[in-house]
Formats: C-alpha cells, structure tokens, sequence
C-alpha cells in the first residue's frame, strides 16, 4: 500500500481532490477578510455544479458551462449579500438558508430538466492541454493538463498579492477588522464586502463545476460537507490563500488516503467519516491559536 | 414571555414580533414561491389550493399535515432553545437519528414491562441518544470555543453513516434497511383508532408529547432561574459571567437538552408508526427545525405553530407532486427563513429607533 | 478671511430628537477653538456633521469664506479637514504606516507604493516633531502614540483644520503635556484647530475662545481670557455647580477588603499586576487613581472572581476568595458596578425588573428550587426603582429603552442594595451627565457612611479627589503610592501615574522631560 501513496496516481488524485477545497476556502477567505461570514459556500458549491452542468449539456461547450456555473455562483452569493450587507440579518442563519435553498433548487430544477431527482445526464469535462513537460504521461497531463487545476493555482497565489500587496487588499483588510475606521477614511464598507463576498461566490462555484466536470454528471447534494471543510481548511490556514490552501492540501491528502483504505476490510461507513472527524479534531485543536478578523461576522451599522 | 409595556401604540407589543412579522415573512415567501411554479409554466393559485385542500381539506389531510408537523415541532424546540442561549444547533438531524436510533434499539428487547413504563423509557432512549449528539459539540465549544456551526455538520454527516452501518450490518432485518420491530408496549397509539374520520393517517400520541414538550419549555426559560440564565448568556455573555453564571456549564447543558429534544423527534415515526428504524425514514427534518424555530421567534408556541406550518407543506408537497416537482417545498422553506430574518432585523431596527427616541427625549 | 470655518444655522435631527438646534459656529483662523458640553449636548454631532459623516436637516457650511458642500468625509478631506476621534478609528492588526495611508493609498499600478509614502511621512512626521514608529503594528503600540498616529493621518492628508475629540480622555498629564505642545505648534504652522472636550482646565490653558453648547443649542461664545471655569460649568448646566461634593470626616472601621502580594500573568507572558497590596477598611473610600491600561481591569476582575491571579490572596472579612468563581464572590459579600456598563453590567434586551436581580436571580429570595418568585421580584425592582429615581418609572420596560444615566442608576440600585460588604465601583460616572453625575457621588457618600467599604477605580482625577479618602496610584501593573485623600494635589497625583517620582525627577534633570501642568 505504501507504494500506491507513493505514486504519481496518489499524487493526481490528492490534487484532484483538493481543487474544489482550494477554490472554496480561498473564497472564503476573500469574504471573511471582508468581515462577512460565508457559510452559504455549500450551497454556493452545489449552485455552481448544477449551472456547470446545465450550461455544458445545453452547448456542450464546458466553457459555457463555467461560466454559467460562475453566473450562478455571483446571482447566489448576491441574494446572500442584500441579506447581510444591506438588511444586516445574521450571517451564519442566512448562509443556512441560502444551503438549504441551493438543495431545493437544485433538486427542482434537476426534476424539470432531467425527470430525476438525484442524476443528470451525462455531460462532457473539460478539454486537456498538451503541455510540454508532461504530456507523456497521461495521468499528469489529467489532472496538470486540466484548465481548472491550473486556473486554481494561479488563483493561488493571484490572492495572496491581492490580499496582501494591492491597494484592494489593504482597504478589504480594513473593512474586516475595523470597520468604522474604514468609514470615517471614506471607505466604503459595503462595497468592499460586497467585493469579497462576490468573489467567494465566483471561486466556490468554480469549486463546484470543478466537481461536475470531474465526475461528469451533477448528482443530488454533491458538494457533501465540501463547503464546511473549506471554512475549516480556512481557519486552519489562518485566512490566508497560501495558508488555506495548504490546509486544503493536507485534507485532501486526508481523503486520498482514506480512498485507498476503503478496499482494506474497514467497513466504508466507517472511512466516509474520516474527513469529518478529521475537521472536527483539527477545529478543536486551532481555535485558541486562530484569530479571525476582528469584525468578521457582525454587521456594519453605522451609530 | 417577558412582556412589554405596550408605550408605542402597540407596536412593541409581542403580538407584532411573534405574529405579523412572521405572517408577513410567509405571505411574502409564498408569493416567491410563485414566481417559481410560473416559471415552469403552471398556475400558483391552483397549486396553492390543491396544497391547502390537500392538507386542510378532510380529516385525513390534517392526519397527515399533524404527522409531519410532530418531529417539526420537537427540532424546532431543540434550534430554539439553543438559540435562546445563543447557540445554533444545526446538528438536530444527528441528533435527531441518534436518538431515533437509540429508541428502536432499546424498543427491539422485550422487558416485559407494561407500556405505563416501556413508553417513557423508550422515550429516555430517544433523549439521551439525542443529548449525546447535542452534548458533544457542546462541550468542545465550552472547553476549546470550537464553533457548534461547523461541529454539528460535520456530527451529522458522521451519525449518518454510524447508524447506517449499524443498521446494515448489525441490527437489520435481512434484505431490509430496517431494524426489528419494537416491542408493543413501546407504542404509542394512533389518533384513528379514536377518531376514525383521520384512518390512514399515522398521526400519533407522540404529538402530545410535542405539545407537553412545548409546555415544559415554556417554563423552563421564562419561570425558573435556569431559564433566566439561559437567556443571559444568549443576550450577553459578558453580563452572565458577570452576573455569576457559569457560561460553559450553560452552553453544554442547552447543546444536550437540546439535543434531547431533537433526539424524541424519532418517536413519531419509530413509536408511533412503523415501529421500527429505517434508513432514509427523515430526511431534513433537522434543518427544518431551523426554518421552524425562526419562524416562531424562538418561542415555543411559535415554534408549534410554524411546525404546523411547515408540516402542512410537507405533507402538500406530496400532494402536489403531480404539478409541481415536490422540492418546491424545500425552496419555500428557504425562503421563508430568508424572509423571516430579513423582516425581522427591519422590524427590530425600527424597534429601537423607537425605544431611542422615546429615551432621549422623556426620560431626562 | 478671519474665519477658517463657518457653520451657520445647523440643524439636525435624529428621528425625533434634535441633536442640533439652530447652531451657528464661528472658528477663527489660526487659533485653538474649543466647543464644550455635557454628554449629549451635540458638540460631537456638530463636529462629524463638519467632517462629513452626517448631513444636516438645515444650515450652510462655509469654509475660508466659501460655501461648501460636504456630503461624505471624502469631500471634507478634501477641504483639508481632519477629524481624530474619541475612539480611534485605527485597524489594530495593521502597522502605523498602513493605517495613515489607508484610504489616501499611493499606487504603482494596482500594487501599494508603500517606499514612497514612507518618505512622505516621514518628512512630515519631522516637520511637527511628531514621532511614530512605522513599522510597529498599531494594536502594539501605546495610546498616546496612537493619537499622533491619528493626527498624522489628518496631516498626510493636507489637513489645516483640525479637530480633535476629547483628545485627553485617555492620556496622563504628562502625555496631555505633549500633546498640548504639538497643537501650539500646529498653531504656529497656520492651522486651525477646534477642540472638543468638557475638562475646563484644558479649555483655560489652551484655546482661544470657547463655544459653549447645551441641548443641542449654543448657549454661550466666550474668549478664554476673559473668563472662568465657573461661568463655562454654569452655563454648561444651567446652575451653579458643585465642584466638590460634601464629604464629613469620618472614623473608619476594620479591614473588610484585603489584597495581598496580588500578581497576574496573562496568556502572552505579559505581567499585567504585580505584587499589589493594600486594605480598603469599613467606612472609607479606596480611590485607584491611574490612566487606564494601567493593570486596573485586571485587578477589578481578580477581585470580583472574573480572572484568577497565579499568587496572592484576596480576603472579604478574612475569608479567602482567590480562586472562587464569580458567583460566589457575589455571595460572600462583594457588589460590582463595571467599568463597561453596556458590556457587562446589563442585559439590553431584557427588562429593569429582570436586570435587576442579575447576580441575585438563584437567591432564595427570588427563586425557588424550580420556580422564580415573580412577585416578589416585582415588588424589589419596584422598591429601587423609587429610591434611585429611575425613569420611566416602570419594572418592565427594556434596559435599551434607558437613557445612559438611568442605565447607569439600574446598576448602581442593583449593587448598592446587595447588602454587600464591598463594593467595587469602576468609573461610576464615565459618559453621565453632570445631575447624574452628583446623584451618583452622593449615593456612594452615603454608602460610605453606612459603613461599607468602597472601591473606587476611576480615570477621572477630580472624582477621586472629591470622593476618596485615601488614592493609590496604580502604574504598569503596580501599586506605586498611597496618599491619604486631603493631603495630595492632581500634579504630584499626575507625576506617579507617570512611574515614580524619583524616576521622573532624573528624567526632568536630564533635560529630557519638562513640566507644565494646568490647574483649576
């Protein structure tokens, strides 16, 4: 067994398991360094899989399929934005809501379009790129030839200058930890949450289309819990994008490993709950050395 | 209920918080609800009528419509009573399997003891599997502040495939994904075998629990000390801690009782229906609780009415099936929550608009 | 133009009440202006509503003679207005670099230019003798280097009218000192500065002229010269003013409250008490005098049963409380009004009644094993309510229904009629008016000569003196001085909350420390 972790296969699968991790917790990160809680990443990731694939199955293009699935995404994380920013209702109750909303559409919709209520048709995943170095090898080319796997690493690192180095970063930053101070310098605060919690919609619903193209067909509540463990991967990460997605790296290796003990005589339930637990035990063991953004979570009101 | 000195033409008056401001979240979610079932080409006011004739319309429905509102009723206590110490329970679904688990578990052995005891017992099984699930994420929130948001998720998807494979593969009934039956002193009667007009339909005595459930919280949070604690600690946390109560001891005890509470959920269908476990047998009920105690305003009279509610469109959904897909229910639910919060901040906002008006410029 | 700003017929309403009514302000160029009031009187409105956060319901502003419209602090900056609040608005996480640009950043390209907005500061920083350490993130940095980070901020922006907003609320005299000397250099420089605060001292020491505002109207136009403490507090409230609080001698009884050798450790390492000790006996009042910042939070909480310290011992009437939870300090005798009265001391949403018994609500009085005693409970709140004139006059109206003074009487009736031994009273009158203000020093009197022993922790030097009979003095952590409360004056008070004061006297010989204090 030693030798499967060790191959290039084990390798493929973590990365391909951790994208969709990567993609939602760095979009959480971009909202809470706003100072807007974003629980609605779930439901985001399930909105963004079900658009993709509706989008790809009409054009067969899986292009139109992302950017239907980011369309979806945006339209998501807007109703989440006018309940928060705007009327200022709580943030964690939204984002249920907002979950349990993606369930009922997605499932709605899924009934109309396909006359099921758990699977989709088929549909086509995304074209690879020949690239030079690894083009030989075809379980590389899949998983570092697929346009996602490279838009997300270049997302990476993208945010980590945007948090830290650019002028929207500073202001986002501000907006997070000290609201008022923002404002009276003349920031908007709305408008920079907005900002943020916009993009974390666009990234989780690349999560999510990332997971529809992967098994080619969205499924009913396909994002399974991956929304919640990206808010974790988040924490652990110390809401950064390098940090979050190496948490998600660890997680997804987490996985990977636990798909390689299910052949092994432990009974499945048993692995399936392996993430879970994992998050729970990493959450209590970070919380004392974790700080959010001072003001990630409460509504701005101005006196 | 603490009440309010009706100083502002009523408008503070809880009738308004716990009535119209939720009567106006549902009209409006119903109105969205619409909008969707236009969508695929269909008219929402014969939807709507086929949902309330469904349900309202004979003896038979309302059976049905109190069948579903029963477990409503017992999650929507749980999400509320942890709202009121400041805590969300979003793992009343955990709890609510654990607990029903349990329940069909302990039911399967015959004791040989009459129902005046098997009941209640059975019933305690119920509660102590679901305030195991509550206490868990309870307590790692008192001793290491892990946030119960994500805790309880993750509690749920964990008890989901715990009790799936004890169900499967140790206390099954072969080629069945259901436990053996309970023994029939564990059973709590039907209402058709007294009220023979509501036949076919499975509602049950475990809805008299929910109601004696409802009562006893009542209590619990606004006339004893207990309660006044829980609700310190859920407006202000520094001010309990000042105020000498113990803040951790309360969040673990409101995460268990509250657990317990979503943990009797399972009564309605494992006591009171099949008599028996089964895999897949609630699906929702637990975040549904969510929208319930919302609803309600925390409050456990709201909470039965809501539960009410709720459970008439989950039984309409069925009825509906045939025009509408019945995941329409489920957007409705959403967006009722959405709706309640919304009007409820405004409402709340205006509140104090009010109060602070009449502060500066009376009081002084 | 001999007016540098105008604000001519201002009115603002929120919902019904009238912050400002009518207001007509002139500041003169090139001077220190101070606007005085109670709390509440509108001078903060006034000021915000010139700097843009708010819109007034009727008026004009003219700046340098012209009329200008300000809709938002981007259109006040840019009319080189610069406004430092009570509250810093400073992000703690971000470095003091960051913090003064943020908002007015320098870009190449979208990436930050932060090398040359280095330099920039950094001339001008020189320029006013304003220094400030770059680099260091704010949240580590002292208060009185935050404010200068606040007035850098004003100045990187082209600010040349400046106002301040009870600038010395948390400064030593010493840093008060400092602060005063970098606004007369700003004088000099030609800028305008207009000085909100209700310390007179500081009015009579350093402005120009001052404005005096009452319920949201201005109520008198004075130049500081010309006039005295006296008639600005008068006109201030309406009536003569106390300024001193009738105390009798009194004869103090046995030790009731006894600190010993108290030391307290934080999470960082960081040694916020040590090794206090002192007696606060029967009859008297113990005054701690000291900035806050100074270890008196934590010493409050090691007291009251909300933080354990690793060594030393707490005493109530010779029994040991060190270690015991909150609540059961409560029952051995001690009362606490707290220095956050919305934090901590109340819960908003709940009514007078149920405030009331907050700490007392498990008590046999009020509650049975099971059940609340609902009339008797009504009966209590009823009886505080008289006796401390709370208003409106009715147990279940909501504590956010109160004004702050009579959130402020809630609390002090809940712990006052305690029947405690002890009570514990941190800034007792911080944001209350001057009648609540003297209703509150006579209650605490007479507490005192019914025997209890008091407390008193507050920031506010001219209470201390009024109210203690003996004043510690607390710096960094420690106790440095106790003085007897007749025998000491604010300036030697002022110079051992700064350290000791041989430390300060060889800082005054090496030239590196000078001293002036003001006095009433």
């Amino acid at each position: 067994m030693i030798e499967n972790i060790l191959s290039i296969a084990f390798l493929a699968q973590t990365i391909r398991i951790t994208v969709p991790y990567a993609l939602a917790s760095i979009g959480g990160v971009f909202s809470e360094r706003g100072g807007v809680v974003n629980i609605a990443l779930e439901g985001i990731i399930l909105n963004g899989a079900f658009c993709a694939t509706v989008g790809t199955y009409y054009t067969g293009n899986p292009f139109v399929g992302i950017i239907c699935a980011v369309a979806g995404g945006l339209i998501t994380a807007l109703i989440h934005a006018l309940v928060t920013i705007n009327v200022k209702a709580d943030q964690i109750v939204s984002g249920i809501a907002i979950n349990l909303f993606a369930v009922g559409v997605t499932k709605f919709v899924l009934q109309i379009v396909f006359h099921s209520s758990s699977n989709s048709d088929r549909i086509p995943g995304l074209p690879h790129l020949k690239l030079p170095l690894i083009s030989s090898s075809p379980v590389l080319t899949q998983v570092f030839g697929n346009p996602l796997v490279l838009l997300t690493i270049l997302i990476v690192v993208v945010s980590h200058f945007v948090i830290f180095k650019t002028r929207f970063g500073l202001r986002l930053r501000s907006v997070g930890e000290n609201p008022e101070a923002a404002d009276t310098v003349g920031i908007s605060v709305s408008f920079y949450r907005y900002c943020g919690l916009l993009t974390s919609g666009a990234l989780a619903a690349l999560a999510g289309a990332w997971l529809a193209f992967d098994q080619h067909s969205f499924t009913d509540g396909m994002s399974a819990g991956r929304g919640f463990i990206a808010l974790a991967a988040m924490i652990v990460g110390k809401w950064t994008p390098l940090g979050a997605a190496s948490a998600c790296l660890l997680f997804g290796f987490a996985e990977s490993l636990q798909i390689q003990l299910q052949g092994v005589g432990i009974p499945t339930q048993f692995v399936q709950m392996i993430p879970y637990i994992a998050t729970i035990v990493v959450l209590a063991g970070f919380i004392g050395r974790a700080t959010p953004p001072a003001a990630d979570g409460i509504p701005y009101e101005k006196e | 209920m603490a009440k309010k000195k009706s100083a502002f033409g009523g408008l503070e008056n809880p009738l308004t918080q716990n009535f119209l401001v939720p009567l106006l979240a549902v009209i409006l979610s119903f109105i969205v609800g619409g909008l969707f079932i236009l969508i695929i080409g269909k008219n929402p006011l014969e939807v709507y009528a086929a949902l309330f004739s469904g349900t309202l319309g004979s003896p038979y429905g309302v059976g049905q419509l109190l069948f579903k509102s029963t477990p409503l009723i017992f999650t929507g206590l749980s999400v509320a009573l942890c709202f009121q110490a400041g805590l969300f329970n979003i793992g009343a679904e955990g709890q609510l399997q654990v607990g029903a688990f349990l329940t069909a578990i302990v039911g399967m052995k015959t004791f040989g003891v009459p129902a005046l005891l098997e009941i209640p017992l059975l019933l305690t099984a119920g509660m102590i599997g679901g305030g195991l699930w509550g206490f868990i994420p309870g307590y790692l929130k008192a001793k290491f502040g892990a946030h119960e948001v994500i805790n309880t998720i993750m509690l749920n998807f964990i008890a989901a495939a715990l009790v799936s494979y004890f169900v499967t593969n140790v206390f099954n009934v072969p080629a069945t994904v259901h436990t053996p039956p309970i023994s029939p002193q564990g059973r709590l009667p039907r209402f058709d075998t007294f009220i023979p007009a509501m036949a076919g339909s499975p509602v049950n005595f475990s809805l008299i629990v929910a109601f004696i459930a409802a009562l006893l919280l009542w209590y619990y949070i606004w006339h004893t000390r207990y309660g006044y604690e829980v609700r310190v600690v859920g407006l202000n946390v520094k001010a309990a801690e000042y105020g000498g109560i113990n803040v951790p001891k309360n969040i673990v005890l409101s995460m268990t009782f509250g657990g317990a509470l979503a943990g009797l959920a399972g009564s309605n269908f494992v006591m009171g229906y099949k008599y028996y476990f089964e895999e897949g047998f609630s699906v929702g009920t637990g975040f549904m609780g969510i929208a319930v105690a919302l609803l309600g305003n925390n409050h456990p009279l709201g909470v039965i009415f809501s539960a009410l509610l709720f459970g008439m469109l989950d039984y309409g959904g069925l009825v509906i099936n045939t025009m509408v897909p019945k995941e329409l229910v489920i957007i409705l639910q959403a967006v009722v929550i959405i709706f309640v919060i919304s009007s409820n901040k405004m409402f709340k906002r205006f509140l104090m608009n009010l109060l602070k008006k009449k502060a500066a410029s009376g009081n002084d | 133009m001999p007016y540098a700003v105008e604000l001519l017929n201002i009115t603002k309403r929120f919902a019904r009440v009238v912050a400002n009514d009518n207001v007509t302000l002139r500041v003169h160029s090139g001077t220190i202006h101070a606007l005085v009031g109670e709390n509440g009187a509108g001078k903060t409105t006034l000021m915000e509503t010139l700097y843009g956060l708010y819109q007034p319901d009727s008026g004009s502003i003219r700046i340098h003679g012209r009329e200008v419209s300000i809709k938002s602090p981007h259109d006040s900056i840019k009319l080189g207005i610069g406004m430092v609040h009570q509250h810093f608005m400073l992000v703690p996480p971000l470095t003091v670099l960051e913090n003064i640009i943020l908002g007015a950043e320098l870009t190449r390209g979208s990436f930050l230019d932060l090398k040359k907005a280095r330099d920039e500061i950094e001339k001008l920083a020189a320029k006013f003798s304003l220094r400030v350490p770059l680099d260091e993130k704010v949240e580590n940095v002292g208060v009185g280097v935050q404010q200068r980070v606040e007035i850098l901020k004003a100045l990187y922006r082209n600010a040349n009218i400046l106002i301040l907003d009870e600038p010395t609320a948390v400064l030593t005299p010493q840093e008060t000192n400092e602060l005063f000397r970098i606004l007369i250099e700003l004088k000099a420089q030609g800028k305008t500065i207009i000085l909100i605060t209700h310390k007179l001292n500081e009015v009579m020491a350093v402005s120009e002229h001052v404005s005096v505002m009452r319920k949201g109207r201005i109520v008198g136009e004075l130049e500081t010269a010309r006039t005295s403490p006296q008639e600005i507090a008068q006109l201030m409230v309406g009536r003569p003013v106390l300024f001193r609080v009738e105390k009798t001698v009194k004869e103090v009884g046995d030790p009731v409250l006894e600190i010993e050798n108290l030391s307290y450790t934080d999470k960082r390492g960081v040694e916020l008490l040590r090794n206090i000790s002192f007696v606060v006996r029967a009859g008297e009042i113990f005054g701690i005098a000291g900035v806050e910042g100074n270890g008196q939070t934590q010493l409050v909480e090691c007291i009251t049963g909300l933080s354990t310290p690793q060594i030393g011992s707490v005493k109530i009437k010779g029994v040991e409380i060190l270690g015991l939870g909150a609540r059961q300090v409560l029952d051995r005798g001690l009362a606490h009004i707290p220095e956050d009265r919305i934090r901590r001391g109340l819960v908003m949403d709940l009514t007078i009644k149920e405030n009331l018994i907050l700490g007392l609500h498990a008590t046999k009085k009020f509650s049975t094993a099971v059940a609340m005693r609902e009339s008797a409970i009504k009966e209590y709140a009823q009886i505080l309510i008289e006796k401390f004139d709370i208003r409106p006059a009715d147990v279940n109206v909501v504590a956010r229904g109160l004004s702050g003074g009579n959130q402020q009487k809630v609390i002090i009736a809940r712990e006052l009629s305690r029947n405690a031994d002890v009570i514990v009273a941190c800034q007792p009158t911080r944001g209350v008016d001057i009648s609540g203000t003297e209703f509150i020093h006579r209650v605490l009197i007479s507490a005192r000569d019914s025997n209890k022993a008091i407390l008193l922790v507050s920031a506010d030097l001219s209470e201390i003196l009024s109210l203690a009979d003996r004043i510690a003095v607390m710096y960094r952590g420690e106790i440095v001085k106790v003085f007897p409360g007749n025998e000491v004056e604010e300036k030697e008070l002022g110079l051992y909350m700064m350290g000791s004061a041989r430390e300060l006297a060889e800082r005054i010989e090496d030239g590196k420390e000078e001293i002036r204090l003001w006095r009433t």
